[in-house]
């Protein structure tokens, strides 16, 4: 085939390189800019070269950062993703309004806002108004999220939970639903148990959109802000402070921009890293299958 | 394998069937012997699948009981019939090598290792896959999966008959052909009961015994490939078999002679007398263009080049009739005069071909 070359076509891509040059490029390149210098106020900026970035890395404050929020993100990760599949395993096979039904309700808490969700898990876990943190405390169960770093972390942990399964459910239905029926007759002709059906048929099937949904949790998880600052804003001391909550804190708390841009800086690599990482491996493992 | 027994086998899809229309499959009464090839041959939607489902256990007939050998089966999940089936696309475990493809179903019944292992290298010296049995199993050519899935049934031993269903749909055309007879050669020399649904003739005429020939939930006929040539019971079964398919002409009858409008054919044999639709069935190869004036007059509308033979498309007044022409018939004109091999005649009285 005969590929027509017509260089004016660069001209109908050009809106969208300005559109993406005024909201990624820009502000990127001054976030560069503020990691690469200080500030005594009175905009009146120098150059330190790499010096945030070193204070930054060798930071005890980001290092403890880095570890809850890996901690957090290995945790949600590893009960979502089971329980998503385990949820989607267990939905009506056939379309109907018992599939539908459960459609609407698993789709219910990832339409609400994020901020939202915060507040009212906010006020579900409260002892004194909340339906959670009241029953609990009269039942005689010690549960005070504003003061015990573990029950923040149960909190957070169990709303998160409530907030995004449905996300890797939805994933590993659709996945489960795409496949044709002789998988299973044919399974049943070979006397498969259960566990090897999952293993050697549903599992392969779905792998594609799982490693998606697990990609989508991991940068989701990663970046989280909102949820966990709404209900306990970091605390109790730092116990639920995130990356992201660290770094509103000390670009906005503490007005030190040049730490603050190094600081997003090599958290935006980190997730880039990980996420190349993640779509390397996932198209290895698509040709390794087609080999 | 085993002697698989329908006994007034029928299915239908809705809850509560009161008319014949209901039914996906009509009342049934077949054997179909052990160690034979069978093709059940139709149109879609004719009920094959439905038929081949019914025998395999997907599904429970609304009526009748099947046997095999003997013993009543009708309520039987899949797993517990013994059956093979090999499905329209292959179904492979992609997470296994070819060898444990083949293994998983001997595995699963709890077999010994050195037994699987040598009935794995049986079945795949019996369909050349010797070569690649330490392969991955989703890496390879359809044709290739294809022949996994039916090793999977042939591993079994016991099994009661190895179902196909359309199994060289996503074939390679060139691919096709080999295939098939290496499935033939497989039921040659292991002698399985084989059940094939396809819709394409060609497919059942070469592979099968037996070709079944499905329409609108009935079977209209079980015959060897030669049979359904010579002696199609049914004119749709003369028509679908054939390309092009058998010439269906309105005729009346009068002992050995057949009145088509102002026309005598003469006939092999004599008719009682037959009321109905009654209509005279002949095969476009035995249809001869002749120079006698006193033959039946056609108009010849165009000649097809089908490579090895041409095709005339002709008419004798409004009724099509096809010719299929000899490599010295020459068409001089439009309007020529054929004759019918008076052996090779069916009569058939409201669609059911009738001995004279």
């Amino acid at each position: 085939m005969k590929k027509t070359r017509n260089q004016k076509a660069w001209f109908m891509v050009l809106p969208v390189l300005i559109l993406v040059a005024f909201s990624a490029i820009i502000p990127l390149m001054t976030v560069v800019n503020y990691s690469v210098q200080d500030t005594f106020g009175n905009n009146n900026f120098f150059w330190v070269g790499l010096e945030w970035f070193e204070e930054i890395l060798a930071s005890d404050r980001v290092h403890d950062a880095l570890g809850r929020q890996v901690t957090f993100t290995a945790i949600i990760l590893a009960i979502e993703v089971p329980l998503g599949i385990f949820i989607a395993l267990h939905m009506p096979k056939k379309s109907g309004f018992w599939s539908s039904l459960c459609l609407v309700l698993l789709a219910l808490p990832l339409l609400i806002p994020w901020n939202v969700v915060g507040t009212i898990w906010q006020i579900f876990g409260r002892i004194d108004i909340g339906l959670l943190g009241y029953t609990l405390d009269k039942m005689g169960i010690n549960y005070n999220y504003t003061q015990n770093a573990l029950d923040a972390w149960i909190t957070i942990i169990i709303m998160d939970v409530w907030h995004w399964t449905s996300l890797v459910v939805l994933l590993s239905y659709a996945g489960l639903r795409s496949i044709p029926g002789p998988y299973y007759q044919a399974a049943k002709i070979d006397q498969a148990s259960r566990w090897a059906v999952f293993r050697h048929i549903e599992l392969p099937k779905m792998k594609g959109v799982l490693l998606i949904a697990i990609l989508l949790r991991f940068m989701d998880s990663f970046m989280i802000y909102t949820e966990p600052f709404v209900v306990t804003g970091g605390g109790p001391g730092n116990a639920t402070t995130f990356l992201s909550i660290d770094l509103v804190k000390m670009a906005i708390g503490q007005f030190d921009l040049g730490p603050a841009a190094a600081f997003s800086l090599i958290y935006f690599l980190v997730i880039l890293l990980v996420s190349w990482a993640f779509y390397t491996v996932m198209m290895n493992m698509d040709k390794e299958a087609d080999v | 394998m085993a002697k698989i027994t329908l006994t007034n086998l029928a299915h239908s899809y809705f809850n509560n069937p009161n008319h014949d229309n209901d039914y996906a499959l009509k009342p049934l009464n077949h054997e179909w012997t052990d160690g034979t090839a069978y093709a059940l041959l139709g149109p879609s939607g004719c009920g094959k699948t439905t038929l081949l489902n019914l025998i395999s256990g997907l599904l429970t007939p609304s009526k009748g009981k099947i046997l095999f050998d003997g013993n009543d089966v009708t309520d039987l999940k899949t797993a517990a019939r013994n059956i093979a089936q090999v499905f329209q696309f292959p179904v492979i475990y992609d997470t296994m090598t070819v060898r444990e493809n083949l293994s998983f179903p001997l595995k699963n019944r709890g077999m010994k290792k050195d037994y699987i292992e040598k009935r794995v290298k049986e079945v795949a010296d019996a369909i050349s896959l010797n070569d690649i049995l330490d392969k991955k199993a989703s890496g390879l050519t359809a044709d290739i999966k294809q022949k996994i899935s039916l090793g999977r049934g042939l591993v079994r031993e016991d099994v009661s008959a190895i179902l196909f269903d359309e199994p060289l749909t996503v074939i390679d055309p060139h691919m096709k052909w080999q295939l098939r007879t290496q499935i033939k050669e497989v039921h040659k020399n292991l002698g399985h009961t084989m059940i094939y649904v396809t819709h394409d003739q060609t497919e059942a005429l070469t592979f099968a015994d037996k070709v079944i020939v499905m329409f609108e939930g009935e079977v209209l006929q079980i015959a060897s490939a030669a049979e359904l040539f010579e002696r199609p019971a049914h004119t749709f079964v003369g028509y679908f078999i054939g390309s092009p398919g058998m010439n269906i002409l309105p005729v009346s009858i009068e002992e050995d002679n057949a009145v088509l409008g102002s026309h005598n054919i003469m006939l092999d044999a004599k008719y009682k007398k037959l009321t109905g639709k009654i209509e005279l069935g002949i095969r476009p190869e035995f249809v001869t263009i002749t120079n006698d004036p006193f033959a039946l007059p056609v108009t010849i509308d165009k000649v097809e080049d089908v490579g090895h033979y041409k095709i005339a498309r002709a008419r004798f007044q409004d009724h099509p009739l096809n010719i299929i022409l000899n490599e010295c018939d020459e068409i001089k004109s439009a309007t020529t005069h054929v004759i019918f091999d008076k052996k090779k005649i069916n009569i058939y009285q409201n669609d059911w071909r009738v001995e004279p």
